[in-house]
C-alpha cells in the first residue's frame, strides 16, 4: 500500500516544483505560441504547394503544429525534464544520497517526471493550444471519446519519453558528463518525434524507419489519435511496447551503474 | 550487547582505476581504499571516525549503508548484510551529509518531511510526534514553510538532520555535519546530537574534520589513514598513540638560563622570565613541577593540553614517512598490468 502513496507524493512534488517558477512558465507559453505561429505559416506555404501531404489536409497540418507546441515541454522530445537534474546529481555524486533511500531510483524519477509533465501539460500546453484554436481553423474532434483516447496516448508518450531520457541520464555514470549525449539525443528527438515536420510526410525507407523508432510514440502517435488518423488501441500497443522495452533497458542500466559505479566526490 | 551492533571484520574495498599509459594503452591499477578494517560499535555508542581526505572514511560509510559492496571481509549492521539488503536496512538507518542534501530544493521544508513520512512508511501518530519533537529541538518551527533554497546553511543542516531522524533510525551516520557552520549553529547541532544519543540511545558514527565535534561528543575515536585503522580507543589515549606532548609554562622571578629539566622534559622556548617546557602527555606534571619549584624561584605556572589536531597531524606525518620509506611504491596502489 505504502509505495504507491510514496510515488504519488513524489509526482505531486514534481508537479509543485515546476509550478513554483511562474515567470519561466509564462515565458515558455509565449515562446511556444510564437514558434507555433512561425510553423503554421511555414506549413501553410508547404501545404499550398502540396495539398494532402502525408495524408493531412491544411486544417489537420495546422492542428498538428499546435499539438506539437502544446506538448513540447510535456513530452520533452529533446530533453529538458528531470533527467538534467539526475545527470547533475550523478556528476556531483549527490546521487549517493538518493541511493540511501528505501525507494526505487527509476520509479522515483519516473514519478517526478510524470508530475513535471503533468504540470507542463496544464501550465504550458493549454494556453498555446487555446490560442491556436481561437486564431486558426483547427480540425478538432467533437466527441469526448477521441479526446480521452488522445489523453491516454499523451500519458503513454510521457512514459516513453521518460524511458529515453532516463537512459541518457544514466550514461552519466560512465561518461561523468552526459551533456554531449544529451545534445545528440535532443536533435535526434526533435527530428524523429516529428517536431519539425510530421513523420507521415517522410517518404520511403527514411519514413519507415522514423515511424518505428521510439520517438514516433511521442508526438506523432497522440497527434494521429486526435486527428482520427490512427486507431487508438494500435497506437497504445506501439507506445506500450516501447515503454516496456525502454524501462526494462533503464532498469538494466541502473543495475549495472549502481554495481560498478565509483561514486563521485568521496 | 557484546555482539557489536555494527560489526566489521577484515573488510576491504579495492577499486580498479584505469590510467592512461601511452597512446592507446591503459594501465589498470588497483587501489585499496579500505584495507582490512575491523571494528565493533555497540548499540548506543557515539564514535568519531576521522582521517585525512581520501583516507577511506566515506568508502567505509558507503559499505555500511550498502551502496558499495565490500571486496572482502564481513560486515553487519543490526545483523543485516547491508549490500544484500540495502532497502531493508535503509529503514533502520539515518544518513546526513554536510555537503549534500536530501531535501527538495524548490519546495517548503515541510514537503520534504511529508515525503519522508511516505518513504519510510512512518505511522501517522509517530510521524507527528517525531516531527513536533524535532521541530522543537532543532528550532525549525519558523522554517517549515520556507523553500529549502532560501534557508541558510545552518538552517538547511538542521533541516537535513531532522529529515534523517523522522523514522527513528537506530544508527545515524553523520558525515561532516558541522562543515561551514558558524559557531552558534555548530553548538546547536552538537547539543542536539548529544541529547539524541543520551535520550534515545541512537548509535552515532560521526565523520568529521572538526576535532571539536569529536572532543565534545565522542568518548571513542577511530582514526583511519590510507585505508587502515591507525587507532581505535578512547579520546584520551589518542595522545599517547600520537606521542603528544603537554606544555608547562613557568614564570620565574627573574630572567634565568634555560631550566635544566630531567629528560624527556626540555625547554622549548625562553622569553624573559617566562619559559616553556615540553613533556610527554602521558606523564604526570607533578614531579616536574615539584622539582622546578624546589630548585628555581617560581612565581606562577600553567599546563597546556595538546590539541588533538596536532596529535593526529603527527600520526599522519609518521605514517606517511613510514610508507615513504617502505619503498615509495605508491602508498596503497599496486600495478597489475
Amino acid at each position: 500500500m505504502g509505495s504507491g502513496r510514496l510515488y504519488l507524493a513524489v509526482a505531486v512534488g514534481g508537479f509543485r516544483r515546476y509550478a513554483t517558477y511562474r515567470a519561466a512558465t509564462l515565458a515558455g507559453v509565449f515562446t511556444n505560441t510564437v514558434f507555433g505561429l512561425i510553423l503554421v505559416y511555414t506549413y501553410t506555404a508547404l501545404w499550398d504547394e502540396k495539398p494532402h501531404l502525408g495524408g493531412y489536409d491544411l486544417a489537420q497540418a495546422v492542428t498538428y503544429v499546435w499539438v506539437g507546441q502544446s506538448l513540447f515541454k510535456t513530452l520533452a522530445n529533446g530533453g529538458g525534464g528531470v533527467e538534467s537534474e539526475l545527470m547533475e546529481r550523478i556528476r556531483t555524486g549527490d546521487i549517493a544520497v538518493d541511493l540511501y533511500r528505501p525507494a526505487d531510483l527509476q520509479l522515483w524519477w519516473l514519478a517526478a517526471d510524470l508530475g513535471r509533465a503533468g504540470f507542463e501539460l496544464l501550465g504550458r500546453g493549454v494556453a498555446p493550444f487555446v490560442f491556436g484554436a481561437l486564431v486558426f481553423d483547427l480540425a478538432l474532434p467533437t466527441d469526448v471519446t477521441t479526446w480521452a483516447a488522445f489523453l491516454g496516448a499523451v500519458l503513454l508518450a510521457m512514459v516513453v519519453s521518460f524511458g529515453i531520457r532516463y537512459l541518457v541520464a544514466l550514461s552519466a555514470f560512465w561518461l561523468l558528463d552526459a551533456k554531449g549525449v544529451a545534445q545528440m539525443v535532443m536533435f535526434t528527438g526533435w527530428f524523429c518525434s516529428g517536431m519539425i515536420l510530421p513523420l507521415n510526410v517522410f517518404p520511403g525507407a527514411l519514413g519507415e524507419v522514423v515511424r518505428t523508432l521510439p520517438w514516433s510514440a511521442l508526438l506523432q502517435a497522440p497527434a494521429d489519435v486526435l486527428l482520427g488518423h490512427a486507431d487508438p488501441l494500435g497506437t497504445y500497443a506501439f507506445q506500450g511496447m516501447w515503454a516496456v522495452v525502454l524501462l526494462a533497458a533503464g532498469r538494466m542500466a541502473q543495475g549495472a551503474a549502481t554495481r560498478r559505479v565509483v561514486l563521485q566526490g568521496g | 550487547m557484546d555482539e557489536g551492533f555494527i560489526d566489521v571484520k577484515g573488510v576491504e574495498k579495492v577499486f580498479e582505476v584505469r590510467k592512461k599509459a601511452g597512446f592507446l594503452k591503459r594501465e589498470r591499477r588497483q587501489v585499496r581504499a579500505v584495507d582490512s578494517i575491523s571494528f565493533r560499535v555497540a548499540r548506543g555508542e557515539m564514535v568519531g571516525y576521522i582521517g585525512p581526505n581520501g583516507a577511506g572514511k566515506s568508502t567505509t560509510i558507503k559499505m555500511l549503508t550498502g551502496i558499495l559492496t565490500p571486496s572482502g571481509g564481513r560486515l553487519r549492521v543490526a545483523g543485516i548484510d547491508p549490500s544484500r539488503e540495502r532497502t531493508r536496512l535503509a529503514h533502520r538507518i539515518g544518513v546526513v551529509f554536510g555537503q549534500r542534501t536530501t531535501l527538495w530544493w524548490d519546495l517548503p521544508l515541510i514537503d520534504s518531511y511529508k515525503l519522508m513520512h511516505r518513504m519510510y512508511r512512518i505511522p501517522d501518530g509517530r510521524y507527528r510526534e517525531n516531527l513536533d519533537r524535532l521541530v522543537e529541538l532543532l528550532d525549525l518551527s519558523e522554517l517549515l514553510d520556507v523553500p529549502v533554497r532560501q534557508l541558510s546553511l545552518g538552517q538547511r543542516m538542521r533541516g537535513d538532520i531532522a529529515a534523517a531522524l523522522l523514522h527513528d533510525p537506530e544508527v545515524l551516520y553523520l558525515d561532516e555535519p558541522t562543515i561551514g557552520l558558524d559557531v552558534i549553529s555548530k553548538a546547536k547541532v552538537r547539543e542536539f546530537l548529544r541529547e539524541l544519543n543520551a535520550e534515545r540511545g541512537t548509535t552515532v558514527l560521526l565523520t568529521t574534520h572538526d576535532l571539536q565535534d569529536i572532543e565534545q561528543l565522542c568518548s571513542r575515536v577511530m582514526v583511519i589513514d590510507h585505508g587502515r585503522m591507525m587507532y581505535d580507543g578512547p579520546l584520551a589515549g589518542l595522545h599517547e598513540a600520537g606521542e603528544s606532548e603537554r606544555t608547562l609554562v613557568v614564570d620565574l622571578e627573574r630572567e634565568l638560563p634555560p631550566i635544566e629539566a630531567p629528560a624527556p622534559a626540555r625547554v622549548v622556548r625562553v622569553e624573559g622570565p617566562r619559559q616553556w617546557l615540553a613533556f610527554p602527555a602521558s606523564e604526570s606534571a607533578a614531579p616536574l613541577v615539584a622539582r622546578i619549584a624546589a630548585e628555581y624561584p617560581l612565581v606562577d605556572l600553567s599546563v597546556r593540553e595538546p590539541d588533538i589536531e596536532a596529535v593526529i597531524a603527527k600520526m599522519y606525518v609518521e605514517q606517511t614517512e613510514k610508507t615513504a620509506n617502505a619503498g615509495n611504491a605508491g602508498n596503497a596502489g599496486k600495478a597489475v598490468s
